[in-house]
């Protein structure tokens, strides 16, 4: 077999599994929301949930999904950056770096329940935050961390060397080159990692049951203080997400209309990550031409 | 004299920049490793407690297949034998990284060497997406679909490895696509402009030059993968069946170490030994993601060319 | 600069949560002369979480002083927090007593309803009456086709619920009369385990009252029916309370809210609603051991 040939059957067969791929996703996505959409309606998005009675909406859980993703993402991200510009730039190649490296990557396999609980036991008791948004946003950084750093890293170690030797040259200091010139290079891989983990934030039950809580008392929406305790801003507030709620639906609810609930919720979910997903990217690409020379 | 003395032997705006650059990066890597030391310590600590205070025997939980951490056997030892879990954990991990590896990557060098912009571009976002999607709905899918088509095809009652593995697949491609396409991308242009120019195939290019200088990088898409798969425990749960037997075949029932951590963990009492058995199982799994990890480093290590950025 | 306003963003926010809990606190403690008031966090049992956390929402409306999180997390772990204090009630669908690593004696038991539970089967397997010795003989594995019960030529696939759940240790002590179960499958969630019932050909399992619906076919044991009125004179025999602990006797807001959940605005509605049996209606009781006794 020549190389032309066996090129054309590599081709042919990448674009088999692509094909597979895609096949799999779409019925995936076509199934939930074909499932789902249909029983989404205002009031769904709008009402309160009901414990034991039909008609209950996700009013509460929606905006506390978004509220614990902004919360988690203001804790975890600049941990992350940190720690991935120290792996790309200032690492030397030996052993401890390896330790660290492979010390995060098991870190990332630890079940979401481990984490829960150590959330609980630590935060929610130890530290006395009690069940809330707060202990959610944290454990959720546990397991946020592994992956968005390894993806800053990542990206950061993809930047040419000729852009560091460029912001050398210029007579920068280190810290400004990686600030000014590798970091905004990076920005489209970076954001990669930080929509990769919202969406495990935005999917995530089993970690939040022991530390956000699954319960969602009502909150006043008008009540912009945060110290109060009805306040929808107020982090020390236990909340249920979601995710949790479409756990929680499934397994215990007595709700004559649990299923339509779920399915609609699972789909409000999908939407929700893809909005934000294209948001970020579409305000990712903007940064990236602002802070860039390129077009 | 002594002003421009002084300023000379002053470290300049720039490295006072650079030590507060680096103080930042330092106290961030410090504080991960930090936290990880506190999960290893906590996990560890309450792990060890079975053998410790409980005086559970090390080689019979890990060999033993009886796992019932509330009673007692005939001899008076309490039952908590992990093997036929480990097994679970061990084939359902691997299968599913088995079989998702030629996807993922398939996709990925798809995306970012042959596709054009329009079709990465819709590509990436629907594989993101994918992994906002909760375990739970992951779990009823499988429950609805796939058990019943194992059932259809293979008979028995279509919960076990195969359902499990099947769920995984799906669940651990995105991870694994997206940081493959991250280390693609990381390969350098002139790489693949030198090959091209020496005449080399596209296919010559992307197998020789492009997947090997980029095999570090995939081998830790695989690892976070398998991660995934590994501590998932809801989704699997619901489809793998959930019963502590050793696998006869891929469609016997059986349980991985996650899926009855969480089954049962709240229904244990803290400091009791059905508590302590279940953080066994969390430490059990933190030491085989460690090896899983060395074994893929260990094979990362032969036969990848020396990456320079 | 950029890093400078995130990480002086982040700072702001510690402080700012910091202030949070300090504020709440103080509000707490301050406002106790005139009406009663505190915090109470309650947690366990999924089973009985929908249950308080409605009463619960119920009851602040005329306590506004009173703030009351529910939350689940499983009988052991309510159990474990209350003993330890963590937390003020512990939610439980076992008695106390049956636990290993709980002292009963330092806690107080409150019954806040009882839930009956019956052997649910796949429509398929053609049964709709067993004995209680055939029901026993199919759990311990000795019976292992639906044909030996006059029903389909079919393999019974037996799904249990998980080890240790308060669900499990109720059928098991009704029906096993100490006979160890066979090992199969486990789950432990009602909503599941009704999923897969009705999905697998051949399965059976058991369900609280509350989560049996035309799915699934409920079996009447020696032609007895599954009802809440055989229930309350221990015609069938499967039932628990449902347990509401406190450490040492419950005292000031913790006291008024556990009465609130046994009077007669929760007993008569909210319980019936949610499919439980109102201890009120109970004509008999049961201790820790599982002796039935006229009340």
């Amino acid at each position: 077999m020549n190389a032309k040939k066996s090129d054309k059957l590599a081709t042919g067969i990448i674009y088999g599994l692509v094909g597979i791929v895609v096949t799999i996703l779409i019925s995936l996505l076509g199934y939930i929301l074909y499932n789902g959409v249909p029983d989404i309606n205002w009031h769904f998005l709008t009402s309160e949930a009901q414990s034991f009675s039909a008609g209950g909406g996700v009013r509460d859980q929606l905006f506390n999904s978004l509220y614990l993703l902004i919360l988690a993402l203001i804790i975890s991200f600049p941990i992350a950056l940190g720690a991935g510009i120290y792996l790309s730039e200032y690492a030397k190649d030996n052993w401890i770096t390896d330790i660290i490296r492979t010390s995060i990557e098991v870190l990332s396999s630890l079940p979401s329940v481990v984490v829960g609980l150590f959330g609980y036991l630590l935060l929610v008791i130890q530290l006395n935050l009690g069940f809330s948004i707060l202990a959610g946003a944290i454990a959720l950084t546990f397991f946020n961390l592994p992956l968005l750093t390894r993806n800053i890293e990542e990206s950061l170690s993809s930047v040419p060397d000729l852009q560091r030797e460029a912001g050398t040259s210029l007579g920068l200091s280190g810290w400004k080159t990686i600030t000014k010139i590798i970091l905004p290079m990076a920005l489209p891989g970076i954001l990669t990692g930080l929509i990769l983990c919202s969406g495990r934030i935005f999917g995530e039950a089993a970690a939040l049951i022991y530390t956000a809580g699954q319960s969602a008392p009502s909150v006043d929406y008008g009540n912009w203080n945060p110290f109060t305790e009805t306040s929808f801003l107020n982090p020390m507030r236990p909340a249920e997400t979601l995710a949790v709620h479409i756990w929680k639906v499934n397994t215990e609810s007595v709700t004559p209309d649990a299923g339509v609930i779920s399915s609609a919720s699972s789909a409000v979910l999908i939407i929700v990550i893809l909005i934000f997903n294209l948001g970020a990217r579409y305000l990712g690409n903007k940064l990236f031409k602002k802070m860039t020379a390129a077009k | 004299m002594d002003d421009i003395q002084t300023r000379l032997q002053k470290s300049s705006r720039a490295t006072r920049q650079d030590y507060f650059g680096k103080a930042i990066c330092y106290s961030c890597i410090g504080l991960i490793i930090l936290l990880v030391a506190c999960i290893l310590y906590f996990i560890a600590s309450k792990g060890l407690a079975t053998f410790t205070q409980n005086g559970v025997k090390f080689w019979n939980f890990l060999t033993q297949s009886d796992w019932k951490p509330g009673d007692v056997d005939k001899y008076g030892n309490p039952q908590v034998g992990a093997l036929p879990m480990i097994v679970t954990s061990f084939s359902v991990t691997i299968l599913a990284a088995l079989l998702a590896t030629p996807f993922a990557i398939g996709a990925a060098v798809f995306m970012t060497e042959i596709a054009n912009k329009k079709g990465a571009k819709f590509l990436q976002p629907v594989i993101e997406l994918l992994v906002g999607i909760p375990s739970v709905v992951y779990g009823f899918i499988g429950l609805s679909l796939i058990v019943p088509f194992i059932r259809g095809i293979f008979g028995g009652t279509g919960f076990g490895i195969l359902s499990g593995t099947l769920v995984l697949f799906v669940m651990v491609l995105p991870t694994i696509t997206s940081l493959s396409v991250d280390s693609l991308k990381s390969v350098p242009m002139h790489y693949c402009q030198a090959s091209l120019a020496l005449g080399a195939t596209r296919w010559q290019t992307i197998y020789k030059v492009i997947l090997k200088a980029a095999a570090p990088g995939l081998l830790t898409a695989v690892i976070f993968g398998m991660a995934r798969a590994f501590g998932e425990a809801l989704a699997v749960q619901m489809v793998i069946g959930n019963a502590v037997l050793m696998p006869k075949n891929l469609i016997s029932p059986a349980s991985t170490l996650t899926s009855k951590l969480t089954t049962e963990i709240g229904n244990t009492v803290m400091g009791t030994l059905p508590n302590n058995a279940l953080w066994s199982l969390a430490l059990v799994l933190l030491f085989m993601s460690l090896l899983f990890n060395l074994v893929v480093r260990f094979i990362g290590r032969r036969g990848n060319i020396k990456n320079e950025r | 600069m950029k890093k400078k306003t995130i990480i002086s963003s982040l700072l702001a926010l510690g402080a700012l949560m910091t202030i949070a809990t300090g504020c709440s606190n103080s509000n707490a403690s301050k406002s106790s002369s005139s009406e009663v008031s505190g915090k109470i966090t309650a947690v366990g049992s999924t089973a009985l979480q929908p249950l308080v956390e409605k009463a619960a929402g119920d009851f602040q409306k005329d306590n506004s002083k009173i703030n009351i999180t529910v939350q689940g997390g499983g009988s052991g772990t309510g159990l474990s927090q209350v003993q330890d204090g963590s937390v003020k009630i512990g939610n439980s669908d076992i008695f106390a007593e049956q636990k290993d690593g709980i002292d009963a004696k330092k806690l107080v038991d409150h019954k806040v309803a009882v839930v009956g539970m019956a052997p649910v089967v796949n429509k398929d397997a053609g049964v709709k009456n067993v004995t209680m010795d055939q029901l026993k003989q199919i759990f311990t594995g000795k019976i292992t086709n639906w044909k030996d019960l006059g029903g389909k030529d079919e393999k019974i696939t037996v799904v249990n619920r998980a080890e240790g759940s308060g669900t499990r240790a109720t059928f098991e002590s009704a029906v096993l009369n100490g006979e160890k179960a066979v090992k199969s499958q486990e789950q432990d969630s009602n909503g599941t385990v009704q999923k897969i019932v009705s999905t697998t050909p051949g399965a059976i399992s058991y369900l609280a009252f509350s989560y049996i619906n035309d799915k699934v076919e409920a079996l009447s044991i020696d032609d007895v029916k599954p009802t809440d009125d055989n229930v309350s004179d221990n015609k069938w025999k499967i039932w628990s309370y449902e347990h509401m602990y406190t450490k040492g006797n419950p005292k000031d807001a913790t006291e008024k809210f556990i009465k609130y959940m046994k009077s007669d605005d929760v007993q008569k509605k909210l319980v019936k609603d949610m499919g439980y049996i109102s201890t009120n209606d109970m004509k008999v009781q049961k201790d820790a051991k599982g002796t039935v006794t006229d009340k």
